[in-house]
């Protein structure tokens, strides 16, 4: 029958309770009849059920010529009872307690650091187990339950008020209100409406709809940022190199320190060669490195889980430690600062009049502005009026015939014929300075108004900016737009540093520039991103960017949003910080443990008894783990749920 | 007997330094080969046995964690590259699949990152 440490835990400890009972009494002059022998029995059992497995795990290591902490365990205990069977023989004084309790001690924190370690992994199985098991197909004319394995793509499923989306894909028809928080962290329902892209694992809440199955299996989100977290979460982190390093000297170390200790209290100082082994017992236990071990895999993986919990995704711990000593953070500008879609913004002269005719004329056309044009049209519910004899002026605009007159919308070449009233020249002029695109719009001879169009930045980019500069981080903007539209961009954000007419393939450059004076971080989303992403020491991939910018970034961002960089950089840091402590931690209390367990302090009555040593190793192990799973609870600046200013 | 005690001392210090930090070789293991698949095994107890195990390239491999040890040190093998993370405990023997169609070297450690072992394929 195989034990699980948990239950080797309980039945240790219920062995060692006669111990202890014995053990509290003590003070009292109260001495268990046969104590000796109820001794011997119980901690002879208490070393077969959970001791001897440390035994011969050092004895394997040790015929390998290696040494770890099963070592110290097993020297720790096998010193105490073995002394203890030997002075039971010759009539000596017994230390089988500390035997059993050194034991019961290792077994707690054992068995605690295995709950709290599965604790920490179910994050990422809750994040597997939200994908649902059936869809509902159309097969042959008609909706049927298909299990999720027979989905392939291409095919139409239809999605029910309440119900979850199996997999990826777009909608054919209808129209869904889509709680995506799981997947993307955003707090709000999302409208979709036909020609949108869902995702796998989402909540339709409200209304129905029909979608194409673009992504199963191994290709859909889901399935993609379960395989990323799960890469993170096994990830190492440079710092954790230290570990490496000390782990492979340590244990030998602590053995050679614990003989110094016996032979310093026994042949230079004097004290009976029982107390000299008391104290190097006690060193051999307190020096277990189990805190050091624990330390940064327990944080990574409870950070990197809660980050995805976030919309947030860390590819590995490196991320994390570069995040912290990051002091530029450059954007690239469409896309990422700006929604990459340009929009009406202002519109000159009566709207009533402009608006109606510059959309019945656009509306034939293909030009990019004149999608702005029309989308914002149907946004205030105004319909295109009927147009004959339509023509597109090269290089200049459209003209056709509206109402018996001829109208036209184009630039300002447009209007070299054409009267314009002084106040409309000052308006044009204005916005042109505020480096918007400006579309005349005309009937007969006379300009009646323009239509002022700009990418414009996307919600929440002004106040993301702002978080980013209150943590110190000097922000900058990358853009092959002129100076004039990157400065109107980057003044409406509160962008630092605009730097205009980069060519694309100059984007790398100026990153590697910018390193000179510290570490950069690049977020971006474009194709032309990726040389930058991937030469940045930290590379922000943003989650609507095309396939190669998110395999080039380092993060990435499943939401389409600037916060998420504030997310990214606080989650990332609250992360690396944390390891930082618990290797602190771990290290003085290794530090200072050692010396008080070797007695130096035993002149001021301080002293560690190996039970006690012990205890004290258990405890530091749960606490390393204890400190990372706290991490769960530490306030993320720009965090959804938090609505800051 | 101080005397003795200290000369006793000695010899199991230096015995120590010997042991643990003198250079010690230890072979690597090498795969079987039947019907174009690959197999390995690597015993866990007190550490990873053989160390170092050496595939050829371009046949599927498996390697096998056959675990022996039942303190909670070695309960996790965790491939770093892989994305792997494995527990031991719940049964027996272990397999991981090696991707063999590039050389490359696969480390690989116990989840507190103290026990290491690698897997080169070549």
């Amino acid at each position: 029958m195989r034990l699980s440490n948990l239950q080797r835990f309980w039945l240790s400890f219920v062995l060692a309770l006669p111990l202890l009972i014995q053990m509290l009494l003590m003070p009292f002059h109260w001495m268990m009849p046969g104590y000796n022998w109820v001794a011997l029995v119980t901690t002879t059992l208490i070393m077969l059920i959970s001791a001897r497995a440390y035994w011969t795990s050092a004895w394997a290591a040790f015929r390998h010529h290696r040494a770890n902490m099963n070592t110290l365990v097993a020297i720790g205990t096998a010193v105490a009872y073995f002394y203890s069977v030997f002075a039971m023989v010759t009539g000596r004084e017994v230390y089988f307690e500390s035997a059993a309790f050194v034991t019961v001690f290792v077994m707690l924190g054992d068995a605690l650091e295995e709950r709290m370690h599965n604790n920490a992994t179910n994050a990422l199985e809750k994040l597997a187990n939200l994908q649902v098991k059936t869809a509902a197909v159309l097969r042959d004319g008609k909706f049927v339950e298909v299990p999720l394995s027979a989905v392939q793509v291409g095919d139409i499923i239809q999605v029910k008020p309440g119900q979850k989306l199996p997999v990826d894909g777009v909608i054919t028809s209808g129209k869904g209100s889509i709680d995506e928080s799981m997947v993307t962290g955003e707090s709000m329902p999302v409208e979709k409406h036909v020609g949108d892209e869902v995702i796998g694992a989402t909540l339709n809440q409200a209304a129905s709809f029909t979608f194409r199955v673009t992504k199963v299996g191994e290709d859909t989100m889901l399935a993609q940022i379960v395989e990323m977290v799960k890469h993170a979460q096994t990830s190492h982190a440079p710092i954790q190199k230290l570990t490496d390093r000390i782990a492979g000297i340590f244990v030998p170390i602590v053995l050679i320190i614990s003989i110094l200790t016996f032979v310093a209290w026994y042949a230079l100082i004097g004290t009976s060669a029982v107390s000299a082994m008391l104290f190097a017992v006690a060193v051999v236990v307190i020096a277990c490195p189990c805190a050091l071990g624990l330390a940064t895999p327990t944080a990574l993986m409870v950070g990197t889980a809660r980050a995805a919990k976030m919309g947030v995704l860390i590819k590995d711990g490196e991320a994390l430690e570069e995040v912290s000593q990051v002091k530029t953070i450059i954007f690239d500008k469409t896309g990422t600062i700006t929604s990459g879609k340009p929009k009406v913004t202002d519109i000159v002269g009566d709207p009533a009049e402009v608006l109606p005719l510059a959309v019945s004329l656009e509306e034939q056309s293909e030009h990019p502005l004149a999608r702005a044009i029309t989308e914002y049209a149907s946004e205030k519910q105004v319909a295109p009026l009927a147009v004959t004899d339509f023509a597109v002026v090269e290089g200049k605009g459209v003209r056709a015939v509206v109402d018996g007159q001829t109208a036209f919308v184009g630039n300002s070449k447009m209007m070299v014929a054409e009267e314009l009233a002084p106040k409309l020249a000052a308006e044009i002029k204005r916005l042109q300075k505020e480096a918007k695109t400006v579309t005349i719009v005309g009937r007969g001879k006379q300009v009646i108004g323009a239509i002022a169009i700009q990418d414009t930045p996307k919600p929440g980019a002004k106040e993301a900016i702002a978080a980013l500069k209150k943590q110190g981080l000097k922000t900058v903007m990358l853009t092959g737009d002129n100076q004039d539209v990157a400065r109107a961009i980057a003044a409406q954000v509160g962008i630092d540093e605009v730097i205009a007419n980069v060519l694309p393939n100059e984007k790398a450059d100026r990153v590697a520039a910018f390193q000179q004076a510290g570490k950069v971080a690049f977020v971006g989303d474009g194709i032309n991103d990726a040389p930058a992403l991937t030469l940045a020491d930290v590379g922000i991939a943003m989650g609507s960017g095309t396939d190669i910018a998110i395999a080039s970034g380092n993060i990435v961002l499943v939401q389409n949003d600037l916060a998420g960089v504030v997310r990214a950089l606080s989650i990332s840091q609250k992360t690396f910080n944390r390891i930082k402590l618990n290797l602190f931690w771990a290290l003085i209390y290794n530090v200072v443990g050692i010396p008080i367990a070797a007695g130096l302090f035993a002149g001021l009555g301080i002293m560690l008894s190996p039970e006690l040593a012990g205890l004290a190793m258990a405890f530091s192990s749960v606490s390393v783990v204890g400190s990372s799973l706290l991490l769960n609870k530490s306030k993320i600046a720009g965090e959804p749920a938090v609505v800051e200013g | 007997m101080q005397g003795l005690t200290i000369i006793i001392a000695i010899i199991l210090i230096g015995f120590i330094i010997w042991w643990f930090f003198g250079k010690h070789e230890e072979a690597a293991g090498q795969s079987a080969i039947t019907n174009d698949q690959q197999e390995a095994t690597i015993v866990v107890n007190g550490g990873y046995s053989p160390k170092t195990v050496v595939l050829k390239k371009g046949i599927p491999a498996k390697v096998t964690f056959d675990m022996r040890d039942k303190t909670a040190c070695l309960s996790h093998v965790v491939f770093d590259e892989l994305g792997l993370d494995k527990d031991l405990t719940k049964q027996a023997t272990t397999t991981v699949e090696i991707p063999t169609d590039k050389a490359k070297e696969f480390n690989f450690a116990c989840g507190m990152n103290m026990f290491h072992g690698k897997v080169i394929v070549k």
